[in-house]
């Protein structure tokens, strides 16, 4: 199978504690993969490994079919992936435009990077509109519009997005989905992480469900719809 | 007043040198969470470097860039050679590989160079006086001051206008995350130690010039006030560093010059009480750094 992504038998250990154990997980190109899971049960610590964060303890992570375990940050990001992470972090200490700049900097020339900056501005009009403010002064929807934009600025062809909807309104939440809906048009292959499973399922073409560090049940979202194993998983958080 | 405006420029001097070396420090600990107790050595080394530099028969200005160029050289050794290999180990770990880097060089200085202090004999001019109206301003605290100001405004812009500046202030606050935005760790780390070098060496170039000798342990002491100064102003927080410097500065030359002579052997203990003071109404310091991820 062509993949974008695809994760074999990954184990990952903080110490003595391991976090996630022998995951297997495929991104298909032009595909949408939910990675779904209650609070803890490793999902972020996946995303980890495969940008590079985090080595893998054993297993092995290939991105657009070239073996990248244990590869650095820098050079996953320029196999074409980028991650609009847990928690948002983007730079509050920084302006709108300065995140954005800086997202560029590692990726291409100047002039590419300049030209990507003021597309997506227009996709984010708000972004445009803050562009001189502090990240840190945006609202939630605002910042995780932000993370999103600066996860695009290198051009990715995979993207991980972990948790785009946490606490933030209905409103904004509906509004991310359909910017993920739009990345997938555009043939943007998606990990998509959610602890919002029955969004998350709408628009994946697969899922794979967390439990405790393991692959508790796999499948397609109607497979997974009444699946036990995704309700346990969610039920025993 | 009179004595008050000639203290303030002393108080300026010695502000601008702890200032340098605490944001040097504070640049270090935001992006790699080392508190680097060798800071103080490469202070002293670029020290050793105006004092070869002299001694191979350099102008004195020369011998002093050289001086800087000596700290920051040592400055990124250092990171390559022993913290590198450290990288994202504990608080704790990387403090004591700092302490074991600091006892090499000095025994290095000690039994390589001398224990002894060695002279530098800058021209006469440098240590004279000048007229302002009634004011009698001493030359050296007079250049010492611009140096640190041009010192801390060219670091000022770098941070604040330049693609590496922003790379680090983005570092100090999620490190992490720049990484994951495709920066190279190892650029961003080398450029901190390179920013912290070059400040420790303007500060060594002005300690040399203004008592004429290099020792051993001379990075030691005006080091121990930095990380003082860098607590005060909030650890981690750059801007917190270069006030803190200032306040330690200020602090300690007023109470030099306007303590009475009974109390002269308690003013180390009047500058540090007065540190607590502000602690204990400003546990995280005067500016404190932003809450980025903490590893």
């Amino acid at each position: 199978m062509d993949t974008a992504l695809s994760v074999s038998g990954l184990s990952v250990n903080y110490g003595a504690i391991e976090a996630v154990q022998n995951i297997d997980l495929q991104v298909p190109t032009g595909g949408i993969t939910a990675l779904l899971g209650a609070n803890g049960a490793g999902k972020t610590t996946t995303c980890m490994a495969v940008i590079g964060v985090l080595r893998p303890a054993t297993g092995t992570v290939s991105i657009f079919n070239t073996d990248m375990t244990g590869a650095a940050p820098d050079r996953i990001i320029r196999a074409g992936v980028a991650i609009s992470p847990e928690g948002r972090r983007i730079f509050a200490s920084l302006t709108v435009e300065e995140n954005l700049i800086l997202a560029g900097s590692a990726a291409g020339s100047k002039d590419t990077a300049t030209e990507r900056r003021l597309t997506l501005m227009n996709r984010f009009p708000i972004l445009s509109e803050r562009r001189s403010q502090l990240a840190g002064l945006l609202s939630g929807g605002e910042q995780q519009m932000l993370a999103v934009a600066r996860a695009l600025m290198s051009e990715p062809r995979l993207l991980v997005l972990d948790e785009p909807s946490l606490g933030l309104a209905p409103q904004m939440v509906d509004q991310i989905f359909m910017i993920i809906e739009e990345l997938r048009h555009e043939g943007i292959s998606i990990l998509l992480v959610e602890q919002n499973a029955t969004l998350a399922l709408e628009v994946a073409d697969h899922a794979v469900v967390l439990a405790n560090g393991r692959v508790a049940a796999a499948g397609s979202p109607d497979e997974l719809a009444g699946n036990a194993a995704l309700q346990s998983a969610y039920l025993a958080a | 007043m009179d004595l008050f405006l000639q203290q303030l420029v002393n108080a300026l001097s010695l502000g601008g040198v702890y200032a340098m070396l605490a944001l040097g420090l504070a640049i270090v600990f935001s992006i790699v969470r080392l508190i680097n107790f060798a800071h103080g050595e490469i202070m002293t080394f670029g020290g050793y470097g105006v004092f070869f530099a002299m001694f191979m028969g350099y102008p004195p200005v020369a011998a002093l860039l050289i001086g800087i160029g000596a700290s920051v050289v040592i400055a990124v050794a250092m990171e390559r050679t022993a913290f590198r290999a450290m990288r994202g180990a504990d608080v704790v770990s990387l403090l004591i590989t700092s302490f074991a880097v600091s006892e090499i060089l000095k025994v290095l200085f000690q039994n390589g160079i001398s224990p002894r202090p060695v002279p530098i004999s800058f021209p006469a001019s440098w240590t004279g006086t000048y007229q302002v109206a009634d004011l009698t301003i001493g030359v050296a605290p007079t250049v010492s001051t611009i140096v640190a100001f041009t010192a801390l405004g060219l670091l000022t812009f770098v941070l604040r206008r330049t693609s590496t500046g922003m790379a680090m202030r983005a570092a100090a606050e999620d490190f992490e995350m720049l990484r994951m935005l495709g920066v190279k760790a190892n650029r961003v780390v080398a450029v901190s130690f390179a920013l912290s070098g070059l400040l420790a060496g303007a500060a060594a170039v002005i300690w040399t010039a203004q008592r004429g000798s290099v020792d051993p342990m001379m990075g030691f002491f005006p080091v121990l006030k930095a990380f003082i100064a860098s607590v005060l102003g909030g650890l981690g927080s750059l801007s917190g560093a270069v006030l803190g410097g200032f306040v330690i500065g200020a602090i300690e030359v007023l109470a030099q010059a306007f303590l009475p002579e009974r109390f002269a052997p308690y003013r180390e203990a009047i500058v540090l009480s007065a540190v607590i003071a502000v602690l204990l109404v400003r546990p995280d310091g005067l500016l404190p750094a932003r809450s980025g991820r903490r590893s």
